[in-house]
């Protein structure tokens, strides 16, 4: 048939721009993001994560929209999450709210600190997931004697918050070299220095941010688990009665001469 | 009117109760005419499944965003956080999200397969021009339900995406600011404007849109399907007045819808279950930020199924006006000088073409991009009447056409692409190349359709049993 060829041809077309599309949304620019390891499935992992979350992030962030209840879905009891994640007077039902006033916080820093209930999937962009943008900035803190919190950050240049975790991770300062492209002179990042060691090893802060990034992709859509489970079955189902329906039209359209 | 029917005593409930209805309401009789006796052509293709799945989508767009409303809150202040709710509070609420979410997406790409069918087998020529004229309409209502639906979620992109499509109703002259302010309801985009935008998503805009569908369904099972072979079937029937080459709707063609809904359902499946987001495609990234007036994004993209419009506008500059002014001196001076017609007329295209190019000198560009954008949409309307070919399938056309339509496709998704980027130099020169691409397709398409040697067209439909 004549149309075949085109048909083919705008088909194979559409499918090359689809590719293209995907791979080349560049909306962010800045440096690579590293590769967060994915923990998605990892109870313990997750149940570690929510841990950090509660003691390090909540104190001046919200996650408004999650509920405390909603951690048993990683596993975590109603009494676990009493006894040790429930650390303001917030019951259980309730939403994670900071334990800082707003108000406060934003005369403080200067910016009220986002709530983070979503925050894993706004950050998602051209360099990787939003859990991969989030593991490659809490790494990437280093002291800045300039800055107004003494803290800045590769990833996001003088942000408004102060390196939480330097505890786990330790004093660092980042070298930067002086380079010289076009007659402008700009300093670009070589490498962290440790200045003084944290509590934690390199290996193992990695690990621990790692858990932290992975409770922060799962509470951006705590269904998501149930989700690809579900669609599973879903597609299952789906496949067979494209089976049975493939048959049905085949077997009344045999009349067809 | 009918006569009463009276119906033996001794036949089965059911046919009794089909016999009450019909003597009340022309039941069987609606049914015959559009499915069981509705004869449409045996040689239809994979091209003629997208009619069927756009009113699928119809309906699921309808049937989750009735679930959806009963959890949505439309207030600025509290509508992202409804949004949230119905995503982790709301049981089964984020299916339905998503399924809306994507419905949305899938509704324009069944949409655009469904037009492009249309374009290629020219089923929009006589007698068919009203199905293809409500079928803009419905094209354009889906474009206005997209859009607002769209601010909705109040995140970044909903926001600044509004505020800056609104913005540009703003550069239409004299009206423009007064426009804009009414469409808003307020200086900037705010609560009163997710308000209305809510209003016309939910109410407004889906009836205007169910009864274009409606008008479409009617005029296209009033004329009769067209085909890939471009041939009338009602040019050659039987001795019962049935098309030889035609075949019952019900139970041929439902069948095949149902095989049809079952594969679709299951590439919109694994969207909903598996991606979502589809890579920042369906749901952007950007839009689970609370909007926030204060703040603008680096980069505002609309989403994918508006892009090559939106790179329509984008594309015109002050720099481009001069090549669109050159384009309406040089069209106009070809109309006079190679067209036989009365001084009169010549004198009129003279005067018009003068004054176009007075304004284009003085409005400024942005009024002519947002005149771009529209007039690409607005454009589909005049198909039935800019092209001249003399046969209505591609497949019986000179096979350069068959190219020059592959480019048109190629390039729309490239004005797509370049939709969604940040404004580059390079991407502006090609996104100005693809317009004028875009708008010359059409416009000489009274001159080029002509064009060429045309094949033979067979008396009867290409069909292989299988």
């Amino acid at each position: 048939m004549t149309t075949m060829g085109i048909t083919k041809k705008i088909i194979l077309g559409m499918a090359l721009a689809c590719g293209l599309s995907f791979t080349a949304q560049a909306n962010t620019a800045g440096p690579a993001w590293d590769k967060a390891p994915n923990r998605i499935h990892d109870m313990g992992a997750l149940q570690n994560g929510a841990k950090l979350f509660v003691n390090y992030c909540l104190n001046c962030h919200s996650a408004a929209y999650m509920r405390y209840t909603r951690l048993t879905d990683i596993g975590l009891t109603h009494e676990q999450i009493k006894d040790n994640l429930l650390v303001t007077n917030a019951k259980i039902g309730d939403t994670m709210k900071a334990a800082i006033d707003p108000q406060q916080a934003k005369s403080w820093f200067g910016n009220t600190p986002p709530d983070l209930s979503v925050i894993a999937r706004s950050r998602a962009g051209a360099n990787g997931s939003g859990a991969d943008y989030l593991y490659t900035y809490m790494r990437s803190f280093y002291r800045d004697p300039a800055t107004q919190t003494g803290w800045n950050n590769t990833v996001f240049p003088n942000v408004a918050m102060p390196h939480v975790l330097w505890e786990l991770q330790g004093d660092r300062r980042a070298v930067f070299k002086e380079v010289t492209e076009h007659g402008v002179t700009s300093h670009q990042f070589e490498a962290f220095e440790q200045l003084t060691p944290g509590t934690l090893s390199l290996a193992q802060y990695d690990s621990a941010v790692g858990d932290l990034v992975n409770y922060l992709q799962w509470m951006a859509e705590p269904a998501q688990t149930t989700r690809q489970r579900v669609g599973i079955w879903v597609l299952i189902f789906l496949a067979g009665l494209s089976l049975i329906t493939w048959r049905l039209n085949k077997a009344y359209w045999k009349d067809i001469k | 009117m009918a006569t009463f029917h009276e119906i033996s005593p001794n036949a089965s409930a059911g046919a009794k109760t089909l016999n009450w209805i019909d003597n009340r309401f022309p039941l069987s009789k609606l049914f015959k005419e559009h499915m069981s006796e509705y004869y449409a052509p045996k040689n239809f293709n994979i091209w003629y499944i997208f009619g069927s799945l756009s009113l699928l989508v119809l309906v699921i767009q309808i049937v989750t965003g009735i679930f959806l409303v009963m959890h949505y809150k439309p207030d600025a202040a509290l509508a992202f956080g409804s949004v949230e709710y119905i995503m982790r509070d709301v049981p089964w609420g984020w299916m339905i999200r998503y399924m809306h979410s994507t419905g949305a997406s899938a509704f324009f790409v069944v949409v655009y397969l469904h037009m492009f069918r249309g374009l290629m087998y020219g089923s929009y020529r006589k007698p068919r021009e009203l199905i293809w004229l409500f079928g803009c309409g419905i094209f354009l209502a889906l474009m206005a339900e997209a859009f607002m639906g769209y601010l909705l979620p109040w995140g970044q992109m909903s926001y600044w995406g509004a505020q800056v499509i609104v913005n540009l109703f703003s550069a239409i002259p004299f009206v423009g600011p007064d426009l804009a302010l009414l469409i808003r309801g307020d200086f900037v985009v705010g609560d009163a404007t997710l308000n209305r935008f809510f209003s016309f998503h939910v109410i407004a805009v889906p009836l205007v849109l169910l009864g274009l569908v409606v008008a479409h369904i009617i005029a296209l099972h009033e004329v009769g399907s067209n085909n890939p072979d471009g041939i009338e079937i009602k040019a050659t029937k039987d001795a019962n007045g049935i098309p030889l080459d035609g075949i019952p709707f019900h139970p041929y063609y439902s069948v095949h819808d149902v095989f049809a809904v079952s594969v679709f359902l299951l590439v919109f499946t694994a969207i909903v279950f598996f991606a979502p987001e589809m890579g920042g495609y369906f749901l952007e990234y950007n839009n689970f930020i609370p909007a926030n007036p204060f703040q603008t994004p680096l980069h505002i993209a609309p989403v994918w199924y508006f892009t090559p419009f939106y790179s329509l506008l984008r594309a015109v500059t002050t720099e481009l006006m001069y090549v669109l002014m050159a384009c309406v001196v040089g069209g106009a001076a070809l109309a006079v000088l190679k067209v036989k017609m009365p001084a009169l007329f010549k004198g009129i295209i003279v005067g018009a073409a003068a004054v176009i190019v007075a304004m284009m000198l003085s409005i400024d560009a942005k009024f002519w991009g947002v005149v771009a954008m529209g007039g690409g949409v607005v454009i589909l309307f005049f198909l039935p009447w800019l092209d001249n070919s003399e046969v209505k399938s591609i497949r019986y056309r000179p096979t350069w056409h068959k190219y020059l339509y592959a480019l048109f496709v190629i390039n729309f998704f490239i004005l797509g692409y370049l939709g969604t980027q940040p404004p580059s130099a390079i991407g502006g020169r090609i996104s100005q190349i693809g317009t004028l691409f875009y708008f010359g397709f059409f416009l000489l398409m009274p001159w080029w359709s002509r064009l060429g040697a045309f094949k033979p067209v067979p008396t009867r439909v290409n069909y292989s049993a299988h």
